[in-house]
């Protein structure tokens, strides 16, 4: 999930003017929370565009819950890389910042065109657009997946342990595994085989009175 | 403005000096060539270049990045 900016600005100066302060504007009493500025890399290309890139650091606030949350971070400066593109002959400047630390935390990406404002061909006109990303929206969406996942667990569990006892109260033998069923089947046979011979016992006593009772008729 | 090494700072006034003059005078004005400044830029760049590489990772980064194509409403 991103949060988009999208925003103009006028600077009543022409726009030659203001290329060349693109370049000196640190520091100013409004910049102090811009420690260093350095070129790391610049190059004129065949057709005559300058492209350069600028590394910035910066201070980096937050307030005190963030800090709280995200100790880590507290103690690192932000490092900043600016891309950009002066095209003298169309008059237009092109530029692209995004911060390259703390970037598990935050990124924040600009997109800045600066040209001749349409309405007046001595002021510039900046099109801002910025794009404000978090990765921890991804750590957020995978704990509720996981919340999710483990709730539908649940749920079958749930299920199957109402289903085994309602089973149990109608009195019907709740299905039983394999190894339950040839539990059973082996205590069922051993109750047969122990009633057969109890049987066996009783009618061989039956059958011992029987023959007394006899010989006392014949005496 | 400071550098990022406190030892390049003197190279970099003296390289952004230059460098100010001919972006204003000679590169806006439709003159591209004969950058004035090159020496004292390589100067600058192998003070800084030494710095920045034992802590920040500016290695391998697209020129103008991811900035090409970019969604205009927030997804």
């Amino acid at each position: 999930m991103v949060k988009y900016f999208l925003g103009q600005s006028v600077l009543r100066s022409s726009w030659d003017q203001v290329f060349a302060a693109f370049w000196q504007r640190y520091p100013n009493p409004y910049s102090k929370h811009v420690l260093t500025e350095d070129i790391v890399h610049r190059e004129v290309t065949p057709d005559q565009k300058l492209l350069s890139r600028r590394l910035l650091t910066k201070t980096n606030r937050m307030p005190r819950w963030a800090e709280r949350l995200f100790p880590a971070n507290v103690a690192h400066s932000v490092y900043i890389l600016e891309d950009s593109i002066v095209d003298p002959q169309n008059q237009t400047m092109t530029t692209f910042t995004w911060n390259i630390n703390h970037a598990r935390l935050m990124v924040v990406e600009e997109r800045c065109v600066y040209c001749v404002n349409s309405d007046n061909s001595g002021w510039t006109e900046i099109r801002r657009e910025a794009w404000v990303s978090s990765s921890l929206f991804g750590v957020s969406r995978a704990v509720q997946e996981f919340g999710l996942a483990r709730f539908k667990s649940n749920v079958t569990k749930t299920m199957k342990g109402f289903e085994y006892i309602l089973a149990k109260l109608q009195g019907e033998s709740p299905s039983k595994t394999l190894v339950e069923t040839a539990k059973e089947a082996k205590e069922k046979a051993k109750e047969t085989a122990l009633a057969a011979t109890e049987k066996a016992k009783d009618l061989a006593s039956k059958a011992a009175g029987k023959q007394q009772q006899q010989r006392q008729h014949f005496v | 403005m400071n550098s990022v090494g406190e030892a390049c700072t003197d190279m970099k006034r003296e390289y952004d000096q230059c460098f100010n003059r001919w972006f204003a005078e000679k590169f806006l004005k439709g003159d591209g060539s004969g950058d004035p400044c090159t020496d004292l830029f390589k100067r600058y760049q192998q003070c800084v270049q030494a710095i920045k590489e034992k802590e920040i990772p500016i290695e391998g980064l697209e020129f103008m990045g991811h900035g090409k194509e970019k969604p205009e409403s927030s997804s």
